[in-house]
């Protein structure tokens, strides 16, 4: 039951084979007894979930049954939850209890889903590794010594474990698809606007998007059908009609143009990863599809230019965390400057500091014109380029991350160096498109390689569809971790 | 672009967040390794392209000019650090 698919899960729970509370409780256990090993959850509430599965029964005796109803799913800490704790990570929201659901929240209690619990993550959604938690870092399952990726971590690794079978992360620069591709499981970043944000805690506003992780980019079509559609609450949610985004999972690829950009070949890719990915795409050819190459040669500035979007973006929505209406308040202070300043100091870590700081750098005066808005001219730039690679392919694909799971503390001491592992995961989310990874294979330290496929805009159900077609062929996404599976 | 040691107290004025002298240095060395990566996007040729503030091209939604929400203030207060009367207290800012 824990290697379950979504839709397993709900033809058990319609045959009563099992009880949603019978499902939750097998989940509930082994979240108690293996989290400590992994601390992908920081937040379970056993007595809550549990009152939602015995609801989530009823309406299944009542006949009232959708997709999700009874079938537990885990949330990043970043969304609020109405009665638990929402920390985003961070010491400053140690004691936040929402006053209300986010809109993915209530729109999963509204189909009858059971909230399984709240997963970790970088303080903010700031960070590759889910180290920057005030709660500990994330373990990755397959080697505890590794991290989970980040900055949706938490929700990866729990996933991996079969802690979970399925949850919410957030993607801002890569934070769904590269901890999805470290922890060996599938992961979507949807076209920006298509995912409410009502109750998401805001990092970079012109990049933040809510998504699925699972095991398998059919569970993914399940999850994002539930999830996404219009909400008013949000300015910037888009107003279309709601989408089954499982409709092309058995459409044929054959004829299928894979566009494959050279420039996420090059310098920077660990040959085992470049070498899965490669084998992966052959397995397409197999399948009837075309490679075609296409040149997004702005792919070397998306780096620089989301490290001056995202701090600024960053530096305007955390002025809200000052100790004054929710949250943490330094406790000795002399006036009201000197509480804010101790409130921040203390309350944030030290990645969140260093964004916050670069953010307020390069939108102060005198300095505006030459980082921020040359950084949102590039922006235009990468878009185009997107454009234009999409008259010549249906897709691209390319490596999820550069390498496989680094060594826990391996890049905690260099920012930097952390930065240049989202290079191939931050130009989606700048040209707005939609991205999603899924496993393809492992690497020279047998751990999981995640294979990055991109699409147009409002794509989802056709990339879905590709990644299902792969899935079919390949055992990769249902491979467990030792000891997990 | 060099980065000194005043221009991390001034931002760090600015952005409300006490930097101390002794980790002041440790933040310089960062700033500056990040700033050197950020340099590149001078390299390029921009001018006569708009820049791009948003992945979609929405304008903003008008509703109808009527109340939707209820009064919850209490409940809104519940979590903050110090209120009274329906007021979130802070220190005094002026005497």
């Amino acid at each position: 039951m824990i290697n379950a698919s979504l839709s397993e899960l709900a033809q058990a729970l319609a045959g009563k084979q099992i009880s949603s509370v019978e499902l939750t409780q097998l989940f509930l256990e082994r979240a108690q007894r293996l989290n400590p090993g992994l601390n992908a959850f920081v937040t379970l509430d056993p007595e809550a979930s549990l009152a939602q599965a015995r609801a989530a029964d009823e309406r299944i005796s009542d006949g009232q049954l959708q997709s999700l109803t009874g079938v537990p799913v885990a949330l990043k800490d970043i969304f609020c939850t109405k009665g638990w704790l929402t920390t985003c990570g961070s010491k400053i929201l140690s004691n936040f209890v929402a006053p209300y659901d986010a809109h993915v929240v209530e729109k999963l209690k509204g189909a009858g889903a059971v909230s399984l619990g709240k997963t970790n993550m970088d303080e903010f959604a700031m960070g590759s590794s889910s180290e920057t938690s005030y709660y500990g870092p994330v373990r990755n399952p397959w080697d505890r010594n590794t991290v989970a990726g980040g900055s949706s971590g938490g929700s990866a690794a729990a996933v991996a474990a079969r802690l979970v079978p399925a949850a919410l992360g957030t993607d801002t620069g890569g934070s769904i698809r590269q901890p999805a591709a470290l922890c060996g499981i599938s992961g979507l970043k949807p076209t920006y606007g298509v995912v409410s944000r009502y109750g998401m805690i805001a990092f970079a506003s012109s990049l933040d998007q809510c998504g699925p992780m699972a095991k398998s980019a059919a569970d993914l079509a399940v999850l994002l059908t539930a999830v996404a559609g219009f909400d008013p609450r949000d300015s910037t949610s888009l107003e279309r009609p709601s989408e089954d985004y499982g409709r092309d999972l058995e459409r044929s690829i054959r004829g299928l143009r894979i566009g494959l950009p050279r420039e996420f070949f090059g310098e920077g890719l660990a040959a085992d990863v470049g070498q899965a990915v490669e084998t992966a795409v052959a397995g397409f050819q197999r399948l009837g599809c075309q490679v075609v190459e296409v040149r997004l040669p702005q792919t070397r500035l998306c780096i620089p230019a989301y490290y001056v979007l995202a701090p600024a973006e960053a530096s305007s929505n955390l002025a809200r965390f000052d100790g004054v209406r929710y949250g943490y308040r330094a406790p000795e202070y002399t006036d009201l400057r000197d509480m804010y300043m101790k409130t921040r100091a203390q309350g944030f870590g030290a990645e969140v500091k260093r964004r916050i700081m670069i953010g307020t750098y390069v939108l102060s005066h005198g300095y505006y014109d030459a980082y921020y808005l040359q950084a949102q001219k590039v922006r235009r730039l990468i878009a185009q380029e997107f454009a234009e690679a999409f008259k010549l392919c249906d897709v691209i694909m390319g490596p999820t991350a550069p390498t496989t799971a680094f060594q826990l503390g391996a890049k905690t001491a260099d920012p930097v160096q952390m930065y240049l592992n989202d290079i191939y995961t931050v130009p989606a989310p700048l040209a707005g498109i939609p991205a999603l990874s899924i496993p393809c294979g492992f690497g020279d330290n047998d751990l999981p390689v995640g294979l990055q496929i991109m699409g147009n805009y409002f794509q989802e159900a056709r990339m879905l569809g590709v990644a299902h077609q792969y899935q079919r062929t390949t055992d990769w996404h249902l491979r467990a971790p030792a000891g997990f599976g | 672009m060099a980065l000194s040691l005043d221009d991390v107290k001034r931002i760090a004025q600015l952005a409300r967040l006490e930097v101390t002298d002794t980790e002041a240095p440790q933040v310089l060395a960062q700033l500056q390794a990040i700033f050197a990566l950020i340099e590149e996007l001078q390299s390029v040729d921009t001018h006569g392209i708009e820049p791009m503030s948003h992945a979609q091209q929405v304008t903003l939604r008008l509703r109808e000019d009527r109340v939707t929400e209820e009064n919850e203030c209490e409940l809104f207060q519940s979590i903050a650090p110090q209120v009274e009367a329906g007021l979130y207290l802070v220190p005094k800012i002026i005497e």
